[in-house]
């Protein structure tokens, strides 16, 4: 079931086109995650959905309700790119200001806010102001802030946005118990890696337009097809063995003894390849064997590194 | 060394607050100093108000009431009403005048002067009584000596009646004793001779210059002075920063688009901000005013009431400023310069760095326009004036006026923050 509708949304921002007809839905519980490169329109479509920025045409539904921009429905929680908090507060009372304005009150604000703090993993430091806080801890926060009146859906722009490794772990384990709990969750990012292993629908937007919506083998299908890629590491150079003249591999141009290949059925055409460089009297020293990644979907959609 | 000119030159090629503040600051305020200190005459001709009662009813005080209306340094009164009709002003009115600051001074012509000039002579009878408002230390001495001229150009023949019948008085028929008589008196006409315990001018009337505003704590009153006309200068200032804090930094920050997302909306954003910053204004002048209270005598808490009810409205008054201003600016450095150029040259204007009856006329008006003036205005009716709370109206109507205004621009402004 759709808990968010964006159906041909556009939006000019004088001759700048930021939404050109973007169009996708929210399921139920899940974490979809919205891919494209700088300028895509990614911000704009958060902020209309938001009510932020008010659409040239097309619409967006929230549980089967129109929004019209400038006010912001109670059901969503957002989490804003900058950590958008008070610093010479502690978390709690950060939380509890954001829950005030929420409309929170009382025990039940109190509930909320330790609800917030238990989900983020920040109870032990609640009382501390969080300019002593890491950057992982206030991206947990900045989270903790626009969940904290227990929004049905929430929106994320980039959250894990310059934190380290470990800290995008607790920060995706905390939306996975938001997840749990049923709560629809939208992020952009621009963690390729983290869209493929931690989301389940992914999509990719361009030039104001959603290109391709789907699950990763949906989208692999659709696009770079499921090829394997190959990568073998010789003892020798590839120029001085036979196999130099098959078509098959691809001689890497820095480094002469390593090759790569593109198979189809990994298990049918590897082993006589590496027959043949055994023949060769080449030692394999590394094998290298990747599925079909993200990373090669966008390019291959979009034209360049989501990074550009 | 020239490649870190040029980088200077294009940096400050490129920053219009940065221009402002190196070129267009210095003129403006070199226009208004010279405006006000260069035009000086132009205060002097523009003629200072003077209530004038003559409760002599003589032939001297009606060439003294003449001569004085001829005077084009003064704008002379001698009726009740504004428009100078009713009933003709008594010295409890001309007082009242003054004490209301309607005029800066009034003279009071006594009765038996006439009498007392032609019997005596110079310097005789009673002394004509100039009631003073001394916060403005210039009229009642320029009048002062307007009162010797026209005492001397206005009745000539009385004087030199008055005279002879001195020179009878004092010299007679020369005998011994008369002349040591002359040889007393003779001195007292010599220039800087002591005049008499009342001030009295030797070649002229007696002069007595009465302070109708302090009958208290004189040094307390004059500190409320300076303390309205720092404080409201300062009060701006730091609500401007405080709004720059509260909006700008806010809206750089990231919160308050995170605070949009949330049900307070963009009017109740800017009237929470707007009351924090009243409450911080009212606090500050509070604090600037119990430091005079202490350390320079400051008669606070006698007018307790009058100053909540002023400091509310001036507090009210820079707090919505400081929020329109900060919907104009871009960004915290910009909010910064222009608003140093506008709170410097208002408080210039307004009374803040000096007293707005040194200014002409037509600068007094222009000073109107201005925040501070109406602020300063009303601390002086309270701590000078000693006015009741009631009479405050005028200058908590146009700063209560001017905070919905200011607040009702920064509420238009503060689109730019909503949805596009």
């Amino acid at each position: 079931m759709s808990v968010l509708t964006v159906s041909n949304a556009t939006k000019s921002f004088g001759k700048v086109t930021a939404l050109a007809g973007a169009s996708f839905d929210l399921e139920a519980g899940e974490l979809l995650a919205l891919l494209g490169p700088n300028g895509a329109g990614k911000t704009t479509l958060i902020r209309a959905i938001t009510g932020r920025v008010r659409l040239d045409g097309g619409e967006i539904r929230l549980f089967g309700d129109v929004i019209s921009g400038g006010q912001t429905p109670s059901e969503l929680g957002v989490v804003p790119q900058d950590v958008a908090l008070y610093p010479l507060m502690t978390a709690r009372e950060n939380l509890q200001a954001f829950g005030r304005l929420q409309g929170l009150s009382g025990k039940g604000l109190a509930e909320h806010v330790d609800w917030a703090l238990e989900h983020t993993g920040l109870t032990d430091r609640d009382a501390e102001p969080i300019g002593r806080f890491s950057g992982g801890m206030r991206r947990r926060l900045n989270i903790a802030c626009g969940i904290v009146h227990r929004p049905r859906i929430v929106l994320l722009d980039e959250p894990t946005v310059g934190v380290d490794p470990q800290s995008r772990d607790r920060i995706y384990d905390a939306l996975a118990g938001l997840r749990a709990t049923g709560v629809s969750l939208l992020l952009t990012t621009h963690h390729l890696e983290e869209a493929e292993a931690r989301c389940s629908r992914t999509i990719i937007i361009d030039h104001g337009k959603v290109i391709a919506a789907g699950t990763l083998p949906e989208l692999v299908d659709r696009t770079v097809g499921r090829h394997r890629l190959v990568t073998l590491r010789l003892d020798a150079p590839f120029d001085a063995a036979p196999l130099t003249r098959d078509s098959a591999i691809e001689i890497d141009a820095a480094d002469p003894r390593v090759g790569r290949a593109r198979l189809k059925d990994v298990g049918l055409e590897l082993p006589p390849l590496l027959e043949r460089l055994h023949r060769a009297g080449r030692l394999v020293e590394d094998i290298d064997v990747r599925g079909p990644s993200l990373q090669a979907v966008f390019i291959h959609l979009t034209g360049r590194e989501l990074r550009e | 060394m020239l490649t870190l000119m040029r980088i200077a030159w294009t940096n400050l090629s490129r920053d219009r607050v940065a221009q402002a503040m190196t070129f267009l600051l210095p003129i403006i305020f070199f226009s208004i100093f010279a405006l006000v200190f260069g035009g000086q005459r132009d205060v002097a001709t523009a003629g200072i108000r003077v209530a004038l009662v003559d409760e002599d009813q003589s032939e001297l005080s009606r060439r003294l009431v003449d001569g004085l209306k001829k005077e084009s340094g003064l704008r002379v009164r001698t009726a009740g009403g504004d428009d100078a009709t009713g009933p003709a002003l008594d010295r409890a009115a001309a007082e009242r005048l003054v004490k209301n600051g309607d005029v800066p001074v009034a003279v009071v012509i006594p009765r038996g002067l006439g009498d007392a000039f032609g019997q005596s002579g110079f310097g005789g009878g009673p002394a004509i009584v100039l009631l003073a408002d001394p916060s403005d230390p210039i009229a009642p001495n320029m009048v002062g000596g307007l009162m010797q001229k026209v005492t001397m150009t206005a009745a000539p023949d009385l004087m030199m009646q008055g005279g002879m019948r001195q020179f009878e008085t004092h010299a007679g028929a020369l005998t011994p004793q008369q002349r040591a008589a002359v040889d007393q008196w003779i001195p007292q006409l010599k220039p800087g001779a002591t005049p008499g315990a009342a001030g009295a001018a030797p070649m002229g009337v007696t002069v007595q210059v009465v302070d109708v505003m302090r009958s208290g704590n004189q040094r307390g009153s004059l500190v409320s002075f300076y303390a309205a006309g720092t404080g409201v200068m300062f009060l701006l200032f730091s609500m401007v920063g405080a709004a720059g804090f509260v909006l700008l930094e806010e809206a750089e920050s990231g919160t308050l688009e995170r605070l949009l997302c949330t049900r307070i909306g963009m009017s109740g954003i800017l009237f929470g901000k707007w009351a924090f910053l009243v409450a911080v204004g009212f606090a500050q002048l509070t604090v600037m005013f119990l430091w005079g209270s202490v350390a320079f005598g400051l008669p606070l808490f006698s007018h307790l009431g009058g100053f909540a009810v002023m400091t509310l409205a001036t507090s009210a008054a820079a707090a919505a400023l400081a929020l329109v201003l900060a919907t104009i600016a871009r960004s915290r450095a910009q909010l910064s310069g222009f608003s140093t150029i506008l709170i410097l040259t208002m408080s210039a204007l307004g009374g803040s760095m000096f007293p707005r009856f040194l200014m002409s006329e037509t600068m007094q008006q222009i000073g109107l326009v201005t925040f501070n003036a109406w602020a300063l205005d009303g601390y002086l009716k309270v701590f000078w004036r000693n006015a009741p709370v009631w009479q405050l109206w005028p200058q908590v109507a146009v700063l209560s006026g001017l905070a919905v205004v200011f607040l009702t621009g920064a509420r238009i402004l503060a689109r730019k923050w909503e949805a596009v």
